[in-house]
């Protein structure tokens, strides 16, 4: 088996993870520009200065040079503001919370609700009356508005060619924009470690079009089993879990989750 | 009687760990018996483990944090083999409530126990030598310190056949490490461990920090203290400021799983994110704790074999100050993905690339110590060369996680895993190694054999990149960290190179178990009879190697950085070694088992709270506090090397010299 490098990160196909890879490959070039010299030059002063070439000329009190000095601090600074200015911008333009411009045609954002439990994602689509474990459907091309918490520990949920993780927290509820530009099948995973059942908290994201996902919501109505109360328990007991569609017969589903975590006294939320 | 200890507690079903601690069984054993034999035991007892001398307590450090190393790669080489194995329908040969455990205990043990037992060992060994000091501010506390490690270490290890140790990652995240999703005793071991060798630390920082603060020598002014000396002030700084976070926050925790508290608790007001803040609030300066005195080695290491003083010493020593106080404000950005608000990421994401600026600037000073001198190739050089070709790049991909938006795909990923390795090895592990070298000789008075020393360093540097390389790629390939197993089998070749990588380090390993024991063996060819086998600049150097009890006959007066190397240029006697030291009878402090009985009992409050065997927690604690109570009426606080025998000592000296010379 080759290993195919383009892949996760390295292939993003949405725009989140596009301007995410693009952010990265950015960043890099800019330092690339200063630690390769530097690298070339540790290697060549330690080996043209070595005790035994004759000619090299030692400068053996020479241990300051203010003009150097000033180099020396304003190089990095200078990197660092630039690169300082492009992260303090780009953590307001890509602030998982801030919602994504809706493409022409496609509508409101799908609101999706994330559950993570020991060891398996539970996907709630409270407009459409359905949900899913292990398993995302979802237009291609329609915004998506995640709103994740936990049933039980935390979690991060990440699909990494669509872009930007988000932790999963019992008591608080995250908020994540994402899309998918075309359809395609997006593998994502839990990458925050909760236990023995983690390595296999993965799921795939099934990106379709639009006449596609509406025909996957009336099949999942028509012949899914129901997701209830009762049901949610049997779910939530720890044990990993293949994929699954349920059609959703209890609506406030997810506050009931993020309820049973509230503490009495008023908590933090973000 | 037992608390919850019983047979069951042995995982007779686990071969790995009963197979790996009967090797470690049958070695103590054939060690205890050679001991035995050679009639070592009431030398041990008296010269080392009732020795307050900073000297014995720094070498008894590095040999811990050596022992720790092998048993910390151990762990490594198993996750490298089943990451290698395990892709598809494959398990591996560990499941997951196995290898949830050795992750955890490689990250609590190569941090605790390696990285940061090996720095305050070298700290120890050197710095009253370097201020020319007689030894620490307080050298019992000095031996507490040392044996509670010992203790943490111990408790650490015993989790391996009795019970099982955390598997929840060595930070232990709630609600994970809370009672109801870690019902087993893994996560108190690690609690009483790393509280009872976290105090030990914090003591040994606040013993440091006062030796430097007030032992100087004559003339010896904050801005003439060698590099070294400075960043060790930070770093202990940084534990004194940082450590009681710790402590606090695994008390807090302490109390969730053991009186029903409800500080991380997913219920009833608890909230996991706080344990987080304030974990990392000590995790942040820990990471600056252990690479804070690599600078400072590599800053020694590279003055000295470029035969050069260091360059813009003031900005050496203000970006090492800079460092130890901007790392408290960047703890956040190990969880940007918590969904905290976008000011929140940018301002944290901005500090943690602030700090790339004083670092930047030491990279600078270093490369033009480099430039007009004079180099001489030999172990601690490699080690500072590798480093500085090698942490800068961990140093570019710390900046890019610095970025909220870019470690929002990087963030727990192998990518991560790399960055880290990059720049604790590259970093921590390289100035473990330069300052072994470099230092040995002192310690012992023989150096240490370079052609076994060079092939650990090129094992260590080749295997680094074969293994940690593919792992950056592996991270932007969407692999996670702390996978059992994974079905992406396009990622398995990746991860038989990066095994590789491990092997290779492997060797490295080894070279350095043949290297000291082939200096050992052939050491009356490798004696340093001058004190000074690198042409040294600082006044550890100025002294015999090994260092008599008392470090210098008389006080050293210095006059400047770098006073020995003047002295030594100008052809005059070395500050340490005057003509005739003056047969005054010197004072030196008093052997004491404190250390030694206090982490003892520790060690029984530790395994008692974990099994919930009362009686043997109160017993310990008890035991601890009379301990203390035996030390404080002791009659005798210390011993007087008398004139003679100082003469004697440096008769000995001289006539080697001589010898020498002759």
């Amino acid at each position: 088996m080759s290993p195919s490098l383009t892949a996760g990160v390295l292939d993003p196909r949405g725009p989140v993870a596009a301007n995410e890879y693009l952010l990265l490959q950015n960043a890099t070039l800019v330092m690339l520009a200063l630690i390769v010299p530097i690298i070339v030059l540790t290697l060549v002063f330690a080996w043209w200065f070595r005790a035994g070439n004759k000619r090299a000329k030692r400068k053996l009190d020479w241990n300051y040079s203010g003009a150097l000095e000033v180099v020396n601090w304003m190089v990095p600074l200078m990197i660092i503001l630039f690169l300082g200015g492009m992260g303090w911008v780009a953590a307001h333009a890509l602030d998982p919370a801030k919602p994504l411009p809706a493409q022409s045609g496609q509508g409101e954002p799908l609101e999706i609700q994330v559950v993570s439990l020991d060891w398996k994602w539970l996907f709630i689509y409270p407009g459409a009356g359905v949900a899913t474990v292990n398993h995302l459907v979802v237009p291609a091309g329609r915004v998506l508005h995640l709103q994740l918490t936990s049933g039980s520990v935390m979690n991060s949920f990440f699909v990494p060619q669509l872009g930007s993780q988000i932790y999963t927290m019992a008591g608080m509820t995250t908020t994540l924009y994402l899309q998918a530009d075309h359809p395609g099948t997006f593998p994502g995973r839990s990458v925050q470690f909760s236990g023995d059942g983690f390595s296999d908290m993965r799921f795939d994201v099934d990106a379709v079009a639009p006449s596609d996902y509406e025909a996957w919501l009336a099949r999942t109505r028509a012949s899914g089993a129901r997701l209830d109360a009762t049901g949610y328990a049997a779910l939530a007991r720890p044990g990993t879990s293949a994929a699954r569609d349920y059609l959703l017969a209890e609506p406030r589903l997810f506050n009931t989750v993020l309820a049973a975590s509230m503490s009495p006294a008023p908590s933090s939320s973000h | 009687m037992l608390g919850k200890l019983d047979w069951s507690a042995i995982p007779t079903d686990q071969p790995i760990p009963l197979i790996a601690a009967g090797i470690v069984a049958l070695f103590m054993l054939g060690v205890a018996v050679w001991i035995t034999k050679r009639g070592w035991w009431t030398y041990l007892w008296k010269e080392w483990i009732t020795s307050v001398d900073h000297k014995r307590i720094g070498v008894m450090y590095v040999l811990l944090a050596l022992v720790m190393l092998m048993r910390g790669f151990v762990d490594a080489l198993m996750m490298r083999s089943q990451q290698a194995i395990a892709v598809g329908a494959h398990q591996g040969f560990l499941p997951p409530e196995h290898y949830n455990q050795i992750f955890s205990a490689h990250g609590t043990i190569m941090i605790f126990f390696v990285g940061m037992t090996f720095m305050v060992g070298l700290m120890n060994f050197v710095v009253p030598l370097q201020i020319g000091a007689r030894d620490v501010a307080f050298p019992t506390l000095n031996s507490v310190s040392f044996w509670l490690t010992a203790s943490g270490v111990l408790l650490l290890n015993l989790s391996l056949v009795i019970g099982e140790f955390a598997r929840t990652g060595w930070l232990v995240y709630p609600p994970l490490s809370e009672l109801a999703y870690s019902p087993g005793v893994g996560v108190d071991y690690y609690l009483w461990a790393i509280q009872i060798a976290g105090v030990g630390t914090l003591l040994s920082g606040i013993n440091l920090t006062a030796t430097i603060l007030k032992m100087r020598t004559v003339g010896m002014g904050y801005m003439r203290m060698p590099i070294f000396c400075w960043t060790a002030l930070t770093a202990n700084l940084l534990i004194i400021a940082a450590f009681p976070i710790l402590t606090a926050t695994l008390a807090m925790l302490t109390l969730d799983r053991y009186l029903g508290f409800h500080f991380f608790t997913n219920d009833f007001g608890g909230n996991a994110m706080m344990y987080i803040n304030l974990i990392w609030a000590w995790g942040h300066p820990e990471v600056y704790i252990l690479i804070l005195p690599a600078f400072g080695v590599f800053s020694e290491v590279i003055a000295t074999f470029s035969g050069k003083g260091i360059f813009a010493y003031r900005s050496m020593a203000a970006a090492a100050l800079a460092i130890c106080v901007l790392s408290f404000m960047v703890w956040l950005h190990h969880f940007f993905t918590m969904g905290a608000s976008a000011d929140v990421n940018g301002f944290f994401g901005v500090m943690t690339m602030i700090i790339a600026v004083p670092t930047g600037v030491k990279v600078f000073n270093w490369l033009w110590t480099l430039y007009g001198g004079s180099i001489r190739f030999s172990v601690p050089l490699m080690w500072a060369l590798g480093f500085m070709v090698t942490f800068i790049i961990g140093g570019m991909t710390g900046v890019l996680l610095a970025i909220p938006p870019v470690d929002f795909i990087t963030h727990n990923s192998l990518f991560l895993v790399a960055h880290f390795h990059n720049v604790i090895i590259g970093g921590v592990i390289f100035g473990a190694y330069a300052g072994y070298n470099y230092w040995f000789p002192k310690a012992f008075g023989f150096t240490l054999h370079e052609g076994w020393g060079r092939a650990t360093f090129w094992c260590w540097l080749v295997g680094f990149y074969l293994a940690f390389m593919p792992l950056y790629l592996l991270g932007l390939m969407g692999a996670t960290r702390r996978m059992q197993h994974y079905s992406e089998a396009g990622w398995q070749p990746l991860m038989i190179v990066a095994l590789g990588g491990a092997l290779c380090i492997l060797a490295g390993i080894g070279c350095t178990i043949v290297q000291l024991f082939v200096s050992i063996r052939t050491r009356e060819q490798r004696r340093d009879l001058t004190g000074d086998p690198w042409d040294g600049r600082s006044l550890e150097w100025a002294t015999p190697s090994p260092p008599p009890p008392f470090n210098f006959a008389t006080p050293v007066k210095v006059d400047g950085l770098d006073t020995f190397w003047e002295t030594k240029r100008k052809g005059l006697t070395a500050p340490g070694l005057p003509e005739l030291p003056a047969p005054s009878a010197i004072e030196v402090p008093e052997r004491t088992g404190t250390g030694f009985f206090v982490a003892f009992f520790a060690t029984g409050l530790g395994f008692g709270m974990v099994w919930h065997i009362w009686w043997m927690a109160i017993a310990s604690l008890l035991g601890i506090v009379a301990v203390a109570l035996k030390l404080a009426w002791r009659r005798v606080d210390e011993t007087e090397v008398d004139g003679a025998a100082v003469a004697a000592f440096y008769a000995a000296q001289y006539a080697t010299h001589a010898q020498e010379a002759a």
